[in-house]
Order: C-alpha cells, then structure tokens, then sequence
C-alpha cells in the first residue's frame, strides 16, 4: 500500500488550456469535482432514482445563482406537488416566494393530465416554449431548471413528436444561451426512463441512494462532462438543513505542505522518543491499543498540551460522552473542562450506527470547518468500521485524513486492537496514510501488569525504536526512563513490526 | 369501462353555448388547418351556439400558463363545464367530437 494511492482524481494541470466557461453551483463540493460548475449556456442532466436528491440539487443551484451570482433563474416544474417542492426547500432556508417577489425567480407549474387532453392531429410544444420563453424574459434569466419533464410522457401518448419537440427544446435552451438543469428519474438499465441523455449530454450527473445495512449513504458521480475535465469517484453527498454539500476530498491530491513545525505530544517522555520534539504539525498520528491500553489518556494528554499552547482542538467521540472521557481523565490527573469552558476545545460525540459513512464524514467536515481547530481527535476510529465495508471505510478515512492534512490540522486517532496479536484491517488500511503509528501494549510480566508503549513508526524523524514502559498515575501517563523489560516480552511488538513490513511503511 | 361510458354519456342538452378558445403560436400552416378544421365542425354540429376565440400565443405570452398549455394547436372548452383540452390540429373531426362531448366514447 502505497500512499500515492490516495491520490484517485489526479487531475491535470490546469495549465493545459482554457476549459469550458462554467456557471457555479454554489454547492460546496460539487463546484470543486467540476472544476467550477455546469457548462455556462448548455444544458446539465441530473439523474437520480425517487428521493435521491435530484429536484434539491436543481433548485440550490437556481437559488445560489440568484442569491450569490446575481444569475436570475426558472423553475419550470412538472412535479404535481410543486407546492410541496417550495415548501422543502423553505426547510433548507431557501425562500423561493422572496426571490419571486424580488424579481430573481420565475416558477412556472406545468400540469398535463392525459386524462383531460384529446389529441387529434399534428401538433408540436410551442405552447412549452412560450411559457419557457416569456419566464426567461421576465426575470432576466441565465439559469433555468426543468423538473421532471420526463411527466410529459405521461401526459401526452404521441412519443415521436414528444422526441422530436425535446430536441428542440434542449437546442432552444442552447440558443437562449441560459444554463440548464434538467432532472431525470432514473431507468432500468438506463440513466433516466425515456433516454433524455440522449438529448443532454453535455455534462450527466448521477444521484444515488442506497441503504446498506439500515444506513443510508447518498453519493453523487458526475457521468460525463464533455470538453471539461472534471472527478470521477463516486462523491459521497448530504442534504441537510445547510443544504446540499459535497465532498469531493480525494480530488485534492497530494499538496499538502510539510511544515517542519513540531508539536508536543503533551509527555516529555514521548517527545524525547520522537528526535526529542514531538509530532510534525499537520501530520496523523496512529494510536492502537487493546481495550484499556491507555489510549485515550494518550489523547487526553495531546489535548490537554495543545488547549495550553492556545490552540483549538475538536475531539470525535464514537465510544463515550464527553462527560465520560472528562470524568475519566480528570481521575488521571488531566482536567479538560476548563479548556471546553474557555472555548478552547470542543466535543463531538455520535454513535457510529448512527448514520452512514458518508454523513459522518460529512458532519465531521462541517464541524472542522465551524470550528476551525488545529488539533483533531477521534476516539477510537475503529468503531466506524462498523458503519461500511472495508473499501468505504477506507475511501472515507482517507479523504479525513487528506483533508486534516490539507488544513494543516494534527490529528491523532486512536485504535482500538480487539486482541494483542491481530493488528486490525483498520490499520493496515490506513497506516500508509499515517505519519507516526504508536502502539500500546498490556502484558502481564512476572505476575505484575505492565504498560509498554513503542513508535512503530514515525516519518521524517530519527525517533526512538525502544520499548518503553509507562504507568497511568493519578497524574497522567508516567514513563519511565529508558527500557527496563525486554521489548520480546510484548507479544504485540513482533506482529506490529510483521505488519509494518508488510504495508511498506 | 368504454362501454358503461357509451351508455351512461348523455350528449349536450340542445341551446348550450360553447365557449371555445383555440391556442395557436403563430399564423403556421397547423394553425391555420386547426381553425379551418374548427370552424367546419362548428358549422356542422353546434351552429349559432359557439364562439371561437383565437389566442396567438407569441402575441400574448402570458396566457399560455393560465390554461395550462403545452401543445399548439389546443383547442381549449371553455363552456360548458367541464375544461375540455384538445390538442392537434384537429384533423379527426370523430375524435374532436368526443373531445367536445358531441359524441359518445366508442
């Protein structure tokens, strides 16, 4: 496993010539893996199956345009419940009745019931047009979204001329030089149910829902993007009450910078074994331990040493409250209240099953991004495997860590190892991203209980390759000078040393 | 259900006004046909109780949203109640009927 691996988007140098003129979302995320939005003057698809997000998608898009750049918009929806479609969307903070009144947006409701309607004859859709047409030029319109126009198929029974009258329609939206959105539900074997990417296919966006397990992951592909370079995974997305946001972290590629800075660990003990200076600033820390190894008072003692410094810490909890770990630690001598009471350091505690991958990615980002520490925990990162399979567990800490790093944050996660000879999958499947791998150790020497803690690894430093043993006081995490047992006596030792090999650290 | 229709439709009482609007965009050979076909049916099935009033839709735009229309030509019934949508250039002078309720649904 190499590390380059993370680097999945590759995307060329923007140097390689003008792309296409695009006109931005607005959504976080989304802007980034097209590389700055929808092809300005054409039209975008968005596919997607029921409540995949596609209608939520078009309208932010229609309301970013006209809130942030100054891009007046039209709604011409084909839904029966248009109503509803408002009322969403007021749920998401988006006024749509505010922005009809200020002259920014145009809704048009386009009912067809078949039903009501005898066709006899020749006819084509002017009538669709002139609607289309005289919204556009009441407000001024550079955006124009059609929701879901595929209901026409429902409506009108002549399909050739529906065929026919739609080709036209995307050619006239072309020649109006607005920047459409046109939803589809998905098909069968197919990316909308009547083939309208055979008519759009300028650029494809596909939206997608699944539940795994009982949790729901949402993600978004962009399918096709003529003329434009743009990201190829699969993006996980959420619709929350901010709204829709993507995260297209992997886009971003190895440039993180490698600031020579240190910080602390918080024991001067530990730093001594790390060139005697402690961990790089912006780089990952590994922490992985069997239950009660001490893990989180390593953590703790990280935390408690960067609140002291002045710096912002934001802690993810996937094993206890926050009252839990305070209590805890206070026990061993390290009091963080004070530091939550002064601003300085903030908790985030969720049950893992909770939610799916995704959204716990996406929550963790926001609350990076609110915050804005430069410390970062996770404690234990290993209960999110319980959330995703493997690969997504993988995908997803790997676009964490890519993106603390990109922030220049200094993360420590903390791995909880359910037996002293396994090194867990989570391991192995992050340890190429993580700059220094300490491993806790509990071994029962002699009849006494002992504590060992050993870097594994540490990139970039001369550090110390000793087994040194600690002993968790009433005032921290003690660790003795030098080593005083033999390192053959922790079993752990010999397999992580296996297992470092083995993932060419 | 077409044939409990057949028996069950009732034709127009005899004397009601039909207050007809057809959509049209433009003077275009469809619309035109449209108007023709209409006025013929009219003269043949509700003579001296019809009025036909011609909406140009490039002209004035803003009414295409208040009947809902998509398709041009539509040939809307306006009266009697219930709107009465019949989109096409009006060719099929049997389907135009059942669409105005001037006959039965085979």
């Amino acid at each position: 496993m190499d590390i380059t691996k993370i680097d999945v988007d590759a995307a060329p140098p923007l140097a390689r010539g003008p792309e296409l003129l695009k006109a931005a979302t607005g959504i976080r995320g989304l802007d980034e893996i097209t590389r700055g939005g929808f092809p300005r003057g054409r039209p975008t698809l968005v596919c997607g199956g029921p409540g995949s997000g596609k209608t939520l998608l078009a309208l932010t898009f229609l309301v970013n345009g006209a809130l942030i750049f100054d891009e007046p918009g039209v709604l011409m929806t084909f839904e029966e419940n248009a109503d509803e479609i408002c009322s969403d969307v007021a749920s998401l903070g988006f006024d749509t009745q505010e922005l009809v009144k200020a002259n920014k947006l145009a809704i048009d409701y386009v009912r067809v019931e078949r039903s009501e309607i005898e066709e006899t004859g020749e006819y084509d859709l002017e009538g669709l047009f002139v609607r289309l047409a005289y919204a556009i030029r009441a407000v001024g319109a550079k955006r124009v979204v059609l929701d879901t126009i595929e209901s026409l198929f429902a409506g009108l029974s002549n399909d050739a001329i529906l065929r026919s009258e739609l080709r036209r329609l995307f050619r006239w939206l072309k020649d109006q030089g607005v920047t459409a959105v046109i939803t589809g539900e998905r098909g069968e074997g197919t990316l909308t149910r009547h083939g309208l990417e055979e008519y759009v296919s300028d650029a494809v966006i596909l939206l997608d829902h699944r539940v795994h397990d009982q949790v729901s992951t949402r993600r978004l592909r962009v399918v096709k993007y003529r003329g434009s370079y743009h990201g190829t995974n699969e993006y996980p997305f959420l619709i929350t009450q901010d709204g829709f946001s993507v995260l297209p972290v992997s886009s971003m590629g190895l440039e993180h910078r490698a600031p020579l800075e240190r910080v602390s660990s918080g024991l001067d003990a530990l730093d001594e074994m790390l060139s005697g200076k402690g961990y790089y600033r912006g780089s990952t820390v590994l922490v992985s331990g069997t239950a009660g190894t001490g893990k989180t008072s390593l953590a703790a003692h990280f935390i408690d040493a960067a609140c002291r410094r002045g710096e912002r810490c934001l802690c993810f909890l996937f094993e206890e409250s926050p009252a839990q770990l305070i209590r805890n630690m206070r026990s061993i001598g390290v009091d963080l209240e004070p530091w939550v009471a002064a601003g300085l350091l903030q908790f985030h505690a969720d049950r893992p099953s909770r939610y799916g991958l995704e959204t716990h990615l996406v929550t963790m980002h926001q609350a990076v991004a609110d915050f804005k520490p430069t410390v970062a925990v996770i404690d234990p990162v290993t209960n999110l495997m319980t959330v995703g399979t493997y690969a997504d567990v993988q995908a997803m800490l790997t676009r964490m860590i890519d993106h603390l790093k990109t922030e220049n944050i200094t993360a420590m996660l903390t791995s909880l190892m359910p037996g002293a000879i396994a090194i867990e999958r989570t391991e192995t499947a992050i340890s190429s991203l993580m700059d220094t791998w300490l491993v806790l150790a509990n071994e029962d020497i002699r009849g006494h209980h002992r504590r060992g803690l050993y870097v594994l690894k540490s990139r970039g430093m001369a550090h110390s390759n000793e087994l040194r043993e600690f002993a968790i006081t009433d005032h921290g995490l003690n660790m003795r000078n030098g080593p005083d047992i033999p390192a053959d006596s922790f079993r752990v030792r010999r397999v992580g040393e296996d297992e470092a090999r083995h993932a060419h650290v | 259900m077409h044939t409990s229709n057949n028996v069950a439709l009732p034709l127009q009482a005899v004397g009601e006004t039909y207050r007809l609007r057809l959509y049209v965009a433009g003077q275009t050979p469809k619309s035109i046909l449209a108007f023709k076909n209409l006025k013929h049916i009219c003269e043949e099935h509700l003579q001296g109780r019809y009025e036909i009033e011609m909406i140009d839709l490039l002209l004035n735009p803003q009414l295409a949203a208040g009947d809902q229309i998509l398709a041009v030509p539509t040939l809307v019934r306006r009266l009697p109640e219930p709107i009465k949508k019949i989109i096409g250039d009006l060719s099929n002078t049997d389907r135009v009927l059942v669409g105005l309720d001037l006959r039965a649904r085979e």
